[in-house]
């Protein structure tokens, strides 16, 4: 399917909803940037600024039951799947009461009780990972799917095809979302990726949508059809959405790249199909809310963020003994 | 108590805790043709939902053991031989062993991954490995290794029950071993060495497939040089029964470490560090390590028997540590 089939549209509040989880992430993101910069993060960042749609969309139609694994780009999958902001600003500024108490920080948050089974380091950990969350649903027998998002870069790990082969073989509930921002890390996917990725599941008999992964609208409607396909036992779906992100692979990149990977006209012509400003119109047009509704939104999302900040800067260094602790294998 | 080989008592404990508990699946490559014969009739017992035959995918195989068991099932993966760790190394060190500690404790990794290691049956060095101390570096992960069918029974019950990823490393060539095994229900315990022959001049320190030859070794020190000689069994490499070493070093002053694995970092040289740390003012005699030299199994057997560890290293060893007093 080149898109979805259907025409339906999100209701205003659905839609509203959705613009404020993206401004969340936007606000999030562009904060952590900044904090990065000011020394507030022990480590470094990569930003997903200019995907959001991808993450809100698909994880729309999901409910916490259902799992999503994540990207070493994850703040916003985890945001989008209601994850809290407070405890990921603590757990990026490597605070004792951070998601994950610190020890993960900003490439593994992750929440389990929210089926947030976690950003990843690894490109392309999640494909196994969400095919085995897939297995453990299919045996549980409840309806849950589990979405695995990866980037263009993970698409050429041999995972993908173990996974597609596994997922589609057992009639596992997966959902396959493979956010296509055009970059292996540092390299332009045309030097390292042939093909079309989504095709790449085609043989195994999976149903492919390739779409604008930065027209939420289209996003969320193909969320609906293929979680729902997921959800009715017939075997995985996969989803190839085009975006982009502004920021680069991470946050120090032009600290050290010698020569730009990419132009600055590049990066604008994205900018001007950004999905938090076309949703925002399209909430303005379709009179779901004025502009100073918008404005409002985005300023609760500023004070959001502002709250974060000071619950992780208030948070407490773990004590040094905190990974033993954990890795203790003998109780 | 009845006579089993070392096989069945590990088919009898996976079909024990696979009818304990309904979440517990297993997965693997031909789990239902076994070619070790471990997992013999699972498939027809517990059927294809919970018994799953799985293409050759090790790297996406290990990732599926994470997901699933973070998802709420109890993992058995058979990578058949251990070499096949490799292949699926990615998700066991990146992720089985680490997300414990990366998802700040919220959650529990129930895995058992099962492999057969070992060489001297001519396989060939890419199916004649001993992981052993490279699983052991990783942190996060329980090592274990049976060497009798009663031990392998327990170790195989502990190893599932825990919540922690457990390696069950089965001694290569050793399914047909025939001892008695208790009846019933039992496990034993991580972390619990056992002395396997008692003695009073030397510790000879060992596990897996090399306690048999040990034992043999021990017989012949007796009778040859007049020595006796302790045999210790680690069973359990991770968590590691210390006390058990240091106190039978006490008792003798003596050890000699056997050990399959490759010298450099190995076992052997593990444990000879902890008593050069912590048990040296007991020691009479410099820590002899019998290991495999630092290369990969050949294929033939004239090349390959020579390098593994043998009762006549093991006298040629002691003899040495005896005539230094």
């Amino acid at each position: 399917m080149a898109a979805s089939t259907s025409n339906i549209q999100p209701d205003d509040d659905v839609l509203i909803e959705m613009y404020r989880r993206m401004l969340l992430i936007r606000k999030s993101e562009e904060q952590l940037f900044r904090d990065v910069k000011l020394g507030r993060t022990p480590g470094q960042v990569h930003l997903s600024d200019g995907q959001e749609a991808v993450a809100v969309g698909i994880c729309a139609p999901l409910d916490d039951r259902d799992q999503i694994t994540s990207t070493h780009r994850g703040h916003g999958h985890y945001l989008a799947k209601g994850g809290d902001v407070n405890a990921m600003f603590a757990e990026v500024y490597g605070k004792a009461e951070g998601i994950c108490r610190g020890m993960g920080g900003s490439m593994h948050v992750a929440d389990f009780s929210k089926g947030i089974v976690g950003a990843n380091g690894i490109v392309g950990a999640g494909l196994g990972i969400a095919t085995g969350a897939g297995l453990a649903n299919k045996l549980e027998g409840d309806g849950r799917v589990a979405v695995c998002f990866f980037g263009d870069g993970a698409a050429n790990q041999g995972s993908l095809m173990e996974s597609l082969n596994i997922s589609s073989l057992w009639k596992l509930p997966v959902l396959f979302v493979c956010e296509n921002n055009g970059f292996s890390e540092f390299s332009p996917s045309g030097t390292v990726t042939s093909g079309v990725i989504s095709d790449r599941a085609k043989p195994f008999g999976i149903p492919v949508w390739n779409i604008d992964g930065n027209d939420v609208v289209e996003v969320w409607r193909t969320a609906l059809e293929a979680v729902d396909h997921c959800r009715s036992g017939v075997g995985p779906a996969f989803v190839e959405a085009r975006t982009y992100r502004y920021s680069g692979h991470f946050s120090a990149e032009a600290m050290i790249l010698s020569t730009p990977y990419r132009s600055d006209e590049e990066i604008e012509a994205w900018r001007a199909k950004d999905p938090v400003a076309r949703t925002r119109a399209l909430i303005i047009d379709r009179g779901a809310a004025d502009a100073a509704a918008c404005e409002r939104m985005e300023m609760e999302a500023d004070a959001c963020v502002e709250g974060a900040v000071a619950f992780g800067e208030a948070g407490t260094a773990p004590d040094p003994g905190t990974a033993e602790q954990l890795m203790r294998v003998c109780s | 108590m009845p006579r089993m080989r070392f096989i069945q008592a590990i088919n009898q404990a996976l079909v024990e805790e696979m009818e304990r508990d309904s979440r517990t699946i297993l997965i693997g490559e031909d789990v239902e043709a076994s070619i070790f014969g471990d997992t013999r009739g699972l498939l027809d017992r517990f059927g294809a939902d919970r018994v799953r035959n799985t293409p050759i995918s090790e790297q996406t195989l290990t990732g599926i053991s994470v997901g699933a068991a973070a998802c709420g099932c109890r993992v058995i993966l058979h990578m058949m031989f251990s070499n096949f760790i490799y292949t699926g190394f990615d998700a066991i060190a990146n992720q089985m062993a680490k997300l414990r500690l990366m998802s700040g404790g919220q959650i529990t990794l129930p895995i058992t991954v099962i492999a057969n290691y070992g060489g001297g049956r001519s396989t060939a060095a890419q199916h004649s490995d001993t992981p052993l101390s490279l699983l052991m570096n990783l942190a996060g992960v329980e090592v274990v290794v049976p060497s009798t069918p009663d031990n392998a029974k327990g170790l195989m019950k502990t190893a599932i029950r825990s919540d922690n990823p457990t390696f069950f490393l089965e001694p290569g060539g050793r399914g047909g071993d025939t001892e008695e095994v208790p009846s019933g229900d039992y496990v034993t315990p991580l972390g619990e060495a056992r002395i396997m022959r008692e003695g009073s001049d030397l510790s000879l320190i060992t596990m897996g497939s090399m306690t048999r030859m040990t034992l043999q070794a021990a017989k012949r020190l007796e009778t040859e040089l007049g020595v006796s000689a302790e045999v210790l069994d680690l069973q359990s490499l991770v968590p590691l029964d210390t006390e058990a070493i240091l106190a039978s070093v006490g008792r003798t002053g003596r050890a000699i470490v056997v050990d399959e694995s490759r010298d450099a970092c190995s076992v052997a040289s593990h444990v000879a560090a902890i008593l050069a740390d912590k048990g040296f003012a007991q020691l009479k005699a410099p820590v002899q390590r019998i290991t495999v030299p630092d290369t990969a199994m050949p294929y033939a057997p004239s090349a390959e028997l020579p390098l593994l560890p043998n009762a006549e290293r093991i006298v040629i060893a002691a003899r040495a540590l005896f005539s230094e007093v």
